[in-house]
């Protein structure tokens, strides 16, 4: 087992111009493990995200990610999947597999043609003739199959049927390596319920609850979301 | 198998377990399903399979070789008595909900062997629920 912690954040806060988006946050996470990140809009789940993908700059703390602060030898080790879709619209998925290898040298191309495959996606369609759930799939096998020790996914099925869904968790999951931290965001719990090794919920830039999922079952004798809908109303 | 999300799932996962060797569906001796197969086949999380197994084989129904992998144990009657305790445990809440009727060891009995006989003969019909 690996005892360096995968995020270590302290006092972590970033405020837009002046309205505080995440203040004061602490948070510790232990890789081996699938964290759902969850909260409803604006309660800091994307800014949290970025930070730790240092894909923001401007904020106050301290920030860990895979043993770095956020920066070029995070990033080497984090694999950020972003809730806007990010590849040109021209793009056919080989063409965005040759950019993930130009760009990450942990990249796995054979891993990416397989989850490609397995999502049953066009290879000879561009993005812009593909489907939202298409797109997010193709993006997903892209994050995916990169050997980062933190993968970060921003609402990686939202907005996606239900069928489209279960086999994009599916995807996550026969992809996840056991060593890594997969730190997933969503407002519909739901829909991660049963795969979460543990929850992180989010209000108002801090956190309102974190604990094991199965943990918290015991102890509330309720679904995580039923749990979260609690709490929030209080 | 359907999971029901307001219970630990990993105790859902043990009883699943037991269930499928007490059955047989996984025979004694034969090599259990990887952790990453049972957890894409339930659509649960691998940590979760991973501490459900761990509690299947502290239970006595499975070992762990180094190197092989998880085997359904071969002793007989560990698996009887995980049948047996199975059994025992339908049939306590079958008397939870039968005595909450307000009915007599008798009545249910009686009910059992009616009920026994028409699903023998119409499994479809025999359906209680």
């Amino acid at each position: 087992m690996n005892t360096q912690l995968a995020i270590q954040v302290t006092g972590l806060t970033k405020a837009y111009r002046g309205r505080a988006a995440l203040s004061a946050l602490d948070l510790q996470l232990a890789p081996g493990q699938i964290v759902g990140l969850m909260g409803d809009n604006g309660s800091g789940k994307t800014t949290l995200l970025k930070v730790l993908a240092g894909a923001l700059a401007d904020w106050q703390g301290d920030v860990r990610v895979a043993g770095f602060a956020p920066g070029p030898d995070s990033k080497a080790l984090v694999s950020f999947l972003p809730d806007a879709s990010f590849l040109p619209d021209s793009h056919k998925p080989d063409d965005s597999i040759a950019l993930y290898a130009r760009f990450f040298t942990d990249f796995d191309e054979q891993k990416a043609r397989e989850m490609i495959d397995f999502f049953g996606l066009p290879w000879d369609r561009t993005l812009k003739e593909m489907s939202k759930g298409m797109r997010e799939k193709l993006q997903i096998s892209l994050a995916m199959s990169r050997r980062a020790k933190v993968y970060l996914l921003d609402e990686p099925i939202s907005g996606v049927d239900p069928a489209s869904r279960d086999i994009i968790l599916r995807g996550i999951l026969s992809n996840f390596d056991e060593d890594a931290l997969l730190l997933i965001s969503t407002h519909l719990i739901q829909d991660v319920e049963q795969i979460v090794d543990s929850v992180l919920f989010l209000k108002g830039g801090e956190v309102l609850l974190q604990g094991e999922a199965d943990a918290l079952r015991a102890e509330h004798s309720s679904s995580l979301d039923a749990l979260f809908r609690k709490v929030y109303a209080s | 198998m359907k999971i029901d999300d307001s219970r630990p799932i990993w105790a859902q996962l043990v009883d699943e377990f037991r269930r499928r060797i007490a059955a047989g569906e996984w025979m004694p001796g034969a090599k259990v399903p990887s952790v990453r197969e049972l957890a894409l086949e339930l659509g649960v999380n691998p940590n979760t399979v991973q501490k459900a197994l761990g509690e299947v084989d502290r239970l006595g129904l499975a070992t762990t070789e180094r190197t092989a992998g998880r085997f359904v144990t071969t002793d007989a009657d560990a698996i009887v008595d995980a049948r047996a305790a199975l059994a025992a445990s339908t049939v306590d809440s079958f008397i939870t909900t039968a005595t909450g009727l307000g009915m007599s060891l008798d009545d249910a009995t009686t009910l059992l062997s009616r009920r026994w006989a028409a699903h023998d003969t119409n499994t479809n019909e025999g359906d209680a629920r």
